[in-house]
């Protein structure tokens, strides 16, 4: 079954997504994609749209990504970075978002340090709203670009092993990674140290593991999550040493994982304490291709919830 | 002053004195001057009570009328009536107000607004530290002169355990006893939900279940070597419940309140409503078998009463995200519905224990008047209407504040009138 349009305005997680949906954005990404590798990256298809995005926590990926897909797509994107705006004068977050409102954006991108704050905008607001990060909730793009980026190195998500390996407490990644392939039918390992492995994960559909040797036998994709190094203080984990020891991706453990098994990571990389660095730049990782997809995906979003319907060539 | 009344024709719930059916109390100076059959008396105002049930007044232990210091939020006025509104003849006022009610003059100024607002009886709870700052101990015996009738740092819990020794030593003396939060901050991090399935799904810290059994763990060992009488305030959870069923079986003197909320919702409202902060309390809302556990205590009288943890909130206060608004839900006027439909009607609790917990558990857990109509009582009154299908709507509460859990939701069953020393100080207009 397909579908031709998402059902909500906002895109608020994976976690509501249905597979048709995901399967929709995907399709929507990869015919959206060659506008990127063109020579004159523009097409007319979102002119005289208004995008707001509102970051709220630091982001140079996400929101270069996001604007990208803004100007090729021929949107209006306006960025606001909380820093030096009227929330530092005391504003509440639905004050300056009903502002924002009242200059009537069509979508409005948001990433914020607090779980929830999308959701309370889409509630309070007419404008679309695109989740670009709740504090260790969800960041659905990020998922979506990983789906994207798997589906075409192995042309499928069914079936497949995805081990998501590192800090799993404080990811909005893994969770709406874990929501997406889980949809998709990919069987999940999640693997982390035990003071970053939050309480009964397995009730999200996943297997859930301490021992990253084991966690990496027979995956097909190895997805490393960040160590937030800034967290050090809270005796998470002794030290960057110990964790590369025992949960780093050396070439000898990725040895464990199928042989055309792929790594991915969302950036930024901690070289030499999640992930060695001839791991990082070796052929097998696809880091740098997540990067160019993540714009693909946000072109997708943003056409498909500003539009309601499906890509049908330049002329739409 | 109130002269005669005449309760009429009504069902009398009243467990304390062995009572349950069909009788008229006659009300006299405040008093219960009769009960009995066909009563009559020449010059009585007669009040129909005919399809009600006429209960011994219903206290809350346990509410934050915010005033002095957040009247925008509520005041004792506006909170009395919505106690009253809720079918409470007496409140208890925690102390966390500004300034904190840590002395006798702020006790003093409660009971008087009450007194001015003419409805259910105000109590106030004196704090057990000057400031709640959780470091030297509060006038417990001038407070109780002004009409304290227990003392407690509220959502403070006393961390210092020798402080605590002494608190509960001193409140001996003085005739108080201790109501204590209980959570330990140093497991909880004051985390803004329960810890659990949920909370791993939705991203947000949260507060294990051990953070409660652990304070009460503590506390009843501080308060078995110094002789003093514990309360525990809102308690939430299946293994701190066992912890007070096992120091009863004990003898130990202490007592426990659970709320409405924390009876009938669970940590999973949080992801339903997409993190709506209505169901951002502390204690945090639990999982299903810490609500079947709780209503298993109430019926077997290891919970002693109903309270509401009332504590409203401007909705400019609570309008942010989940993590940085504010603790807490409104509750007076809800609660007895709200357990009445929920665990009488679906037959989780009976009538008596639902009289009890909401009136004779909660008067003797304090040590206060009333939990029963017999000759000689009080003349204070809950009538419930157990038919009367209503819909929670937080717009046409007395309260000031709307943060409610229970918006939208149906109930059978509301207050029909409220009754104190004599007097109807509130009764539904139909």
């Amino acid at each position: 079954m397909t579908v031709s349009c998402l059902r909500s305005k906002d895109l608020l997680g994976t976690e509501g997504l249905s597979a048709e949906e995901i399967t929709l954005i995907l399709d929507t990404a990869e015919a959206l994609r060659p506008i990127g590798e063109r020579q004159i990256k523009k097409v007319p298809a979102l002119r005289g749209r208004m995008v707001v995005n509102l970051f709220f926590e630091a982001s140079t990926r996400t929101r270069f990504s996001f604007e990208t897909a803004e100007k090729w797509l021929s949107a209006d994107g306006l960025s606001f970075a909380a820093k030096g705006s009227s929330v530092e004068k005391g504003e509440s977050l639905l004050d300056t978002a009903r502002n924002l409102q009242a200059m009537s954006p069509d979508l409005i991108v948001i990433r914020h340090s607090c779980p929830g704050v999308p959701h309370f905008l889409a509630r309070n607001l007419r404008a679309g709203v695109v989740n670009a990060g709740d504090g260790a909730h969800e960041h659905p793009t990020q998922a979506l670009l990983d789906a994207l980026t798997i589906r075409r190195r192995f042309g499928r998500l069914e079936g497949l092993r995805v081990t998501i390996a590192g800090d799993i407490t404080h990811s909005r990644v893994a969770r709406s990674n874990i929501w997406l392939l889980t949809r998709m039918g990919a069987s999940v390992v999640a693997c982390a140290p035990p003071t970053l492995l939050p309480p009964r994960i397995e009730e999200m559909g996943v297997s859930a593991t301490t021992d990253f040797d084991a966690a990496l036998e027979g995956a097909d994709v190895v997805m490393m999550l960040r160590m937030q190094l800034e967290r050090q203080g809270a005796s998470l984990f002794p030290s960057a040493r110990e964790y590369f020891k025992r949960y780093g991706l050396t070439a000898a453990r990725l040895a464990l994982a199928k042989p055309d098994a792929v790594v991915m990571h969302p950036g930024p990389m901690n070289r030499g304490v999640e992930i060695a660095s001839d791991v990082a730049d070796s052929a097998r990782s696809l880091i740098l291709e997540q990067v160019s997809n993540g714009v693909a995906v946000r072109m997708a979003v943003l056409y498909l919830l500003l539009t309601g319907h499906t890509w049908e060539g330049e002329t739409a | 002053m109130s002269g005669l009344l005449l309760v009429a024709g009504g069902r009398l719930v009243d467990p304390a004195a062995g009572r349950d059916g069909a009788f008229d109390l006659l009300l006299r100076d405040g008093v219960v001057a009769e009960v009995g059959s066909n009563l009559a008396a020449a010059g009585a105002r007669v009040l129909d009570a005919t399809g009600l049930i006429v209960f011994p007044g219903f206290i809350d232990l346990h509410a934050h009328l915010r005033e002095p210091g957040r009247e925008q939020a509520e005041t004792v006025a506006t909170g009395l009536k919505a106690a009253a509104a809720g079918g409470f003849t007496a409140v208890c006022a925690m102390p966390n107000t500004d300034p904190v009610n840590d002395n006798r003059a702020i006790s003093e100024y409660l009971v008087s607004k009450a007194r001015g607002a003419a409805g259910p009886r105000l109590y106030p709870i004196g704090a057990v530290t000057r400031g709640q700052l959780g470091q030297e101990l509060a006038e417990f015996g001038e407070m109780r002169i002004a009409g304290a009738v227990a003392v407690s740092d509220d959502g403070k819990w006393l961390a210092d355990g020798a402080l605590l020794r002494r608190a509960f030593e001193h409140a001996r003396l003085v005739g108080l006893p201790v109501i204590q939060h209980c959570e330990d901050p140093s497991l909880s991090g004051g985390a803004p939900m329960h810890e659990g399935a949920v909370s791993t799904r939705l991203g947000l810290p949260g507060q294990p279940a051990i953070a409660e059994a652990a304070a009460v763990a503590r506390d009843l060992l501080v308060a078995e070597i110094s002789g003093g009488r514990l309360h525990v305030a809102h308690l939430s959870t299946a293994r701190a419940l066992e912890l007070v069923r096992e120091a009863r079986a004990r003898g130990l003197p202490v007592t426990c309140e659970v709320t409405p909320h924390h009876l009938t919702l669970t940590d999973e409202e949080i992801a339903r409503s997409s993190f709506s902060t209505n169901f951002k309390m502390n204690p945090p809302l639990r999982e299903p078998a810490d609500c079947d556990a709780l209503a298993a205590g109430l019926e077997d009288g290891t919970v002693d009463a109903i309270a509401t943890d009332h504590a409203p909130h401007h909705e400019d206060e609570k309008a942010l995200d989940f993590e940085t608004a504010p603790f807490g839900v409104v509750g007076l006027e809800t609660a007895a519905a709200v357990v009445y439909d929920r665990l009488v009607r679906t037959g989780k609790l009976s009538l008596a224990r639902f009289a009890e917990v909401f009136s004779a558990g909660p008067a003797r857990a304090l040590g206060l008047p009333g939990g029963t109509l017999a000759p000689g009582s009080p003349a204070n009154l809950t009538l419930f209407d157990p038919e009367r299908p209503w819909r929670v709507d937080a717009s046409r509460f007395e309260s000031l504040s709307r943060n409610t859990p229970f918006a939208g939701w149906d109930l059978t069953g509301a207050p029909a009138a409220t009754i104190v020393e004599g007097r109807v100080v509130w009764k539904r207009e139909t």
